[in-house]
């Protein structure tokens, strides 16, 4: 079966400007597709080029298999949830939803069926018959979910949705959002700043970075096999720490302020001069609390302790820089005092400092 | 001891600057009524009343002749129908062209602010720049083409040139009016697979009231106010209010009817009185209307 989207090679230019250089993703149906990235690396311009919002200057667009470049927006099957919502101010909430079904001439029936339906099913019911300002943020989320919904297309695209509800709200609706797509088997192309979200909802992700994919890969693969060190610091929090190192062959060799230098070997690094040896916080460990053959000890002054409830942060100085672990609540570490930490060798990454390439 | 629990005492020096401010709002609004209220009690007074009375006093007795003169037996030139016929010319000609100006405008300020094209700046830069061109310079011109169109001298010629030249201005409220509005309404209504004149109609023109008020209260009061153009461009029969209004005062013969005179200024000055009336609190909303927040 083709995939459901497939972009190949495609570039966008503003004027003189290249947006977005030689983007190159496809997803199955039933996909959840998440494009994440720092403020303005291009993911909404993708977006609006996939809608047709936007026309490509190179490459081509495939929905359904079909190629999308002449094809105006209304007619590539799909639907949208801006960040602002874009509800239509004058109409009600009612009138927002069937307002597409009405300009395509669906008969009055349909429409009241399909809109009962959405109504339900986003649990709108009571506010058909207000007015967007007359709405919380959040409801105004649902009814511009409930205009993307009614018209059941082959792929939807979101574009922020969450980026303007508070805390509390957000994980709600990011839940609610993933129920959905479970409960509709629907494809989805989903546009975050937020790697948390990007983590939680994605089946596939693609990080971008100044109109180019750094990665592309499922939640997993992208968290434990970054691609580069940009990825290896975008996502996860706090970051993965990048500790500089000096290696020979299997032998990795970490600078300590005051004391010898930490060796760590790794038999299956085969690795020359200056690297950045990559670790999650919780692949930090303190000594003993972990066992195996790839979990290698050694001992740091630890500068800091931060308890966060059911995990306490301890930074520690290696290699130079600020390294942060996650040890349990109960932790012995203390401000200023020495303590042997457990290194999971298993679980690291290693990369070339002046590109940021991953070595292995 | 001080009493912690009596009122703050006012500082003299406030109280005064507070009833100084007062004094000036009065003696402001006193002087700009002051002549409204002449003309408003010389138009109800008899002419044998006016040469012997005093120019502020109210009428000893209340007439309405001078009204009716002025509104249907005055003479302006060698015809005596007063402004009658001339007060409607002017509303046949000042309402299609304050209709038709303001939709122009919407319409343009709906392209240049929702559809941005390669030179929209541009043309909103000249059509800017067009407000600010005098009456004057553009009368020969304008002439050679109303004769062109062979529509000179007619109130559809007149049409014309108010809308052409109030184009400018209701472009420049509409735009700036339809810059607020975050431009995924118009995406979003792409996607439901509205057009060009559809997410006008449905969405951008439901949400312009405030600016429709407005607009057309400016251009009413221009169009109606209008002068020159109409000095210009209209022959007898289809001059407007204003025009007729200059010939009744100025073509008495014998004795001034200082009393027709008034009231017939009250009467052409009356329709733009009552669209501020009517609209004036949205006129105010309008100006000072943000964006449409979503
Ligand atoms: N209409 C436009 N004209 C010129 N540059 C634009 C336009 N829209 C977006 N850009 C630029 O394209 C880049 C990517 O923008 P965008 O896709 O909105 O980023 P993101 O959604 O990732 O924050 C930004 O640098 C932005 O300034
Ligand atoms: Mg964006």
């Amino acid at each position: 079966m083709a995939p459901i989207l497939n972009i190949s090679g495609l570039f966008k230019n503003y004027g003189a400007t290249e947006i977005l250089k030689d983007i190159n993703v496809s997803i199955d149906k039933g996909d959840f597709l998440v494009l994440v990235g720092p403020s303005g690396c291009g993911k909404s311009t993708l977006l609006n080029c996939i809608a047709g919002l936007e026309p490509i200057s190179g490459g081509t667009i495939r929905i359904g298999g079909q190629d999308m470049t002449h094809v105006s927006p209304k007619d590539r099957n799909i639907a949208m949830v801006f960040q602002s919502y874009a509800l239509y101010p004058t109409m009600t909430v009612a009138k927002n939803i069937t307002f597409g079904m009405q300009v395509r001439g669906v008969d009055k029936a349909t429409q009241a069926a399909k809109l009962a339906e959405v109504a339900k099913q986003l649990q709108i019911e009571a506010l058909l018959n207000r007015r967007p300002g007359q709405l919380s943020g959040g409801q105004r989320q649902r009814v511009a979910m409930g205009r993307a919904l009614v018209r059941d297309p082959q792929l939807f695209l979101f574009d922020e949705p969450l980026s303007n509800l508070d805390a509390k709200l957000r994980v709600e609706m990011r839940t609610e959002i993933k129920r959905l797509h479970q409960d509709l088997g629907a494809s989805m192309v989903y546009v975050t700043h937020d790697q948390i979200e990007a983590m939680t909802l994605a089946t596939k992700i693609v990080v971008m970075k100044g109109g180019v994919i750094q990665q592309v890969g499922t939640p997993a693969e992208i968290y434990t096999r970054p691609a580069n060190t940009f990825v290896a610091d975008f996502m996860g929090s706090p970051a993965m720490n990048l500790i500089p190192a000096r290696a020979s062959g299997s032998r990795i060799e970490i600078s300590r302020a005051g004391a010898a230098p930490l060796v760590l070997h790794d038999p299956r690094a085969s690795l020359s001069g200056d690297i950045l040896l990559g670790l999650r916080p919780e692949d930090i460990s303190e000594a003993g609390t972990r066992t195996g053959d790839h979990v290698q000890t050694g001992e740091a002054q630890v500068d800091v302790v931060e308890p966060a409830g059911a995990d306490t942060f301890v930074v520690a100085k290696l290699g130079g820089k600020a390294v942060t672990a996650r040890l349990a609540a109960d932790t012995r570490a203390r401000a200023g005092q020495p303590l042997a930490f457990g290194f999971d060798l298993a679980k690291v990454s290693y990369f070339r400092p002046d590109t940021g390439e991953r070595l292995n | 001891m001080t009493d912690i629990s009596a009122p703050p005492r006012r500082p003299i020096g406030q109280t005064l600057l507070r009833w100084g401010l007062y004094a000036m709002l009065f003696l402001f609004a006193f002087y700009y009524l002051m002549p409204l209220f002449v003309m408003l009690t010389t138009s109800l007074k008899s002419l044998e009343e006016i040469r012997t009375g005093s120019l502020v006093a109210l009428p000893r007795e209340v007439t309405f002749d001078a009204w009716a003169t002025a509104w249907s037996g005055a003479c302006t030139g060698i015809q005596c129908e007063g402004l009658r016929p001339y007060f409607w010319n002017s509303m046949l000609m000042a309402v299609p062209a304050v209709a038709l100006s303001a939709l122009i405008g919407a319409m343009n300020g709906y392209v240049i602010a929702q559809w941005r094209f390669p030179g929209a700046n541009l043309i909103f830069s000249l059509m800017l720049f067009g407000c600010f061109i005098p009456f004057q310079v553009v009368l020969l011109p304008m002439a050679r083409t109303l004769g062109f169109l062979n529509i000179a001298g007619t109130i559809p010629g007149l049409i014309f040139v108010h809308v052409i030249y109030g184009i400018g201005f209701t472009t420049l409220f509409f735009r700036n009016y339809y810059v607020t509005i975050p431009q995924e309404l118009v995406k979003a209504a792409k996607i439901d697979g509205a057009g060009f004149f559809r997410i006008f109609w449905s969405i951008f023109l439901p949400l312009s009231l405030p600016i429709i008020v407005v607009t057309v209260i400016w251009q009413f009061t221009q169009i109606w106010n209008d002068f020159l153009f109409g000095v210009s461009f209209s022959q007898a029969g289809t001059q407007p209010v204003t025009v007729a209004l200059n010939n009744i005062v100025n073509s008495t013969t014998g004795v001034k009817e200082y009393n027709v005179d008034m009231a017939a200024a009250i009467i052409a000055a009356l329709p733009t009185l009552l669209v501020y009336v009517v609209a004036g609190k949205y006129f105010i909303r309008g100006l000072t209307a943000g964006s449409v927040k979503g």
